[in-house]
């Protein structure tokens, strides 16, 4: 199984000068099963250069898992090109939303509004299909099994668990650790910890055991308390989650947008130096990295 | 045994869908909700004090669509599934649906139902943390309180004619209101209430206590028992009144895990003052006038 990062930046693309070496696309994920099947993690502008290395090879078949509908990660939807190609086939996998009560098909649809784009959805020529996913059922890609698994972020988001002949690797979407609404004086304080450790366990045994994990590390913890409830994590908190499963290499993603390459490196080598001796290989992601597991 | 025709059963499962919330629960969520930084515990603490939004929201969390592992039986492990801001949202859409009436056609006053189930909702808790802790989770009970009379706004917005006929024969012969809608409705609002709560793949044991809990010759469970005993609680100390007139004879249907003497049992709660004081508050009962 191949991975290569094509956006790693949060929140909004950011290009220029500062950030050239780390990217300024946002996210998006390419995963290659070992029989070449094409998976991509999430669409946003990042899925635009990857398009571009489709077209030398039609017709294309992807199969896109969206985390959420946010707009970093939706945003290079109507931009990836083999949608406009007659014989291409994009299969489009995402979450229900409980409050719209729509399924994944409204996410091209809210894009492609006459008012915010030129084309219509139904203008497009591939064959389009829309799967809506249920929490922690599998789905068959090739010689891959891609299961979806809800984390917590403002919107429902599903992180995603690759795995393919015995390798795996797990992306978290946007994900923040779940926080005690209670203050430990509240009545309620005890109770609501108790279901926040069970989702925790239940997602630690979710994610299982892989040999990559790519997490959202937005901020630095002095960032974080006024960014609490805005559904990101933190440095610690990604070396924290790899420590709890178990993997081989963390990969941080999900940059902030106003991080320049020299302040991305600093924060995180300020991060480091307070963890000594992981038990595993940890790195900022950056575009164009690949692993090959 | 339900007599309900095809047609009624159909109209009521789909007309809930509509069910406007309580006036105090509609304010609150459209007041706090303009505040961006409004605390999660404020909100929680108001949805789970309307019977419609609560009974909205374990509808769609439990629904096919997400096919969580296990059941999700209150608001806070809603939150913690879903997330605060979905859950305010989910709230805001509920709020827009609009607000009850304070009368139904009928003549049922809905302020003092939900005084009702606030006030059985919360000695339920308190049963439940004195008497069974480790049977089950006293916000199960707290949950089963607050809807286990849900059927009776059902009926009062949906059924309005039938319904007021029984209300009517309830207090008019002081018979047992379940009693009286079978007569006039077909069915009772227990066996609706608990029709829907399946229907929305509730807890199976919620369900089973919705649908027994005027049932004599059941298995008692513990939430069943906390249940019962806080209805008799309150409907004694006549705290709202869903239209079920007190008769002596309920205290003969004390569960006997709680022992038979009424007023002991009462005693050992501590003062119910407070929570009558903030049921009130939120059915707004005794401050309509102010408003």
């Amino acid at each position: 199984m191949k991975v290569k990062m094509w956006g790693v930046r949060g929140s909004i693309p950011s290009p220029g000068p500062k950030t050239v070496r780390y990217g300024g696309n946002t996210t998006c994920i390419e995963v290659r099963s070992d029989d070449d099947s094409l998976i991509v993690l999430d669409a946003g502008t990042g899925i635009f250069p990857l398009a571009q290395t489709l077209l030398a090879r039609l017709p294309v078949t992807a199969n896109i898992f969206i985390t959420h509908t946010h707009w970093d990660h939706i945003q290079g939807l109507p931009f990836f090109v083999p949608l406009y190609i007659p014989g291409n086939k994009v299969r489009i996998h995402g979450a229900f939303d409980i409050v719209s009560m729509q399924g994944i098909q409204q996410v091209m649809e809210v894009q492609m509004q006459y008012s915010y784009f030129p084309i219509r959805e139904a203008e497009l020529k591939a064959g389009i299909e829309y799967v809506t996913l249920t929490v922690g059922q599998p789905v068959s890609i090739g010689d891959a099994t891609v299961t979806p698994v809800l984390m917590n972020h403002p919107v429902t988001d599903l992180g995603y668990r690759v795995e393919s002949n015995g390798k795996a690797m797990f992306f978290t979407g946007d994900h923040e650790p779940w926080l005690n609404i209670y203050k430990p004086e509240d009545p309620e304080y005890a109770d609501y910890q108790g279901m926040m450790d069970l989702r925790q366990a239940e997602l630690q045994a979710a994610i299982g055991k892989v040999d990559l994990l790519v997490c959202d590390s937005a901020y630095t913890m002095a960032e974080y308390p006024p960014k609490i409830g805005w559904g990101h994590g933190t440095f610690d908190h990604a070396f924290a989650m790899a420590q709890q499963v178990g993997v081989k290499q963390l990969v941080c993603t999900h940059h902030e947008p106003t991080r320049s390459d020299e302040d991305l490196e600093k924060v995180f080598a300020e991060a480091l130096s307070r963890h000594s001796g992981l038990p595993f290989e940890v790195m900022l992601a950056y575009e164009g990295l690949e692993f090959e597991l | 045994m339900s007599q309900l025709t095809p047609e009624l059963e159909r109209k009521l499962m789909t007309a809930v869908e509509r069910m406007p919330a309580f006036p105090k629960s509609v304010q609150s969520i459209l007041e706090m909700t303009r505040n961006i930084n409004c605390l999660p515990k404020d909100l929680v603490g108001v949805i789970e004090k309307d019977p419609v939004m609560t009974m909205k929201i374990l509808r769609v969390i439990n629904s096919a669509y997400y096919g969580l592992p296990s059941k999700i039986t209150s608001v806070g492990q809603s939150v913690v599934y879903l997330g605060i801001n979905t859950i305010k949202n989910l709230a805001l859409s509920f709020a827009a649906v609009g607000i009850l009436p304070r009368f139904s056609t009928t003549g049922f006053d809905i302020q003092r139902y939900l005084l009702h189930s606030l006030t059985v909702a919360a000695v339920a808790r308190i049963l439940c943390e004195k008497y069974a802790r480790t049977e089950l989770d006293p916000t199960d009970c707290y949950i089963a309180g607050l809807l286990h009379d849900f059927g009776k706004v059902v009926f009062a917005q949906f059924t309005s004619v039938e319904f007021m006929k029984a209300l009517a024969t309830a207090a008019d012969f002081g018979k047992p209101l379940y009693l009286a809608e079978q007569e006039h409705i077909g069915a009772d609002h227990a066996y609706v209430g608990a029709l829907l709560a399946k229907r929305w793949q509730f807890a199976d044991t919620l369900v089973e206590c919705i649908r027994d809990h005027h049932k004599e010759a059941v298995e008692p469970t513990a939430m069943l028992d906390c249940l019962r005993m806080a209805d008799i609680i309150c409907r004694k100390h006549a705290f709202g009144d869903a239209g079920n007139p007190w008769r002596e004879e309920d205290l003969t249907y004390i569960p006997a895990r709680f022992g038979g003497d009424f007023e002991a049992i009462v005693g050992r709660l501590g003062s119910l003052e407070k929570i009558v004081e903030d049921a009130q508050s939120f059915a707004q009962i005794g401050t309509e006038r102010a408003a």
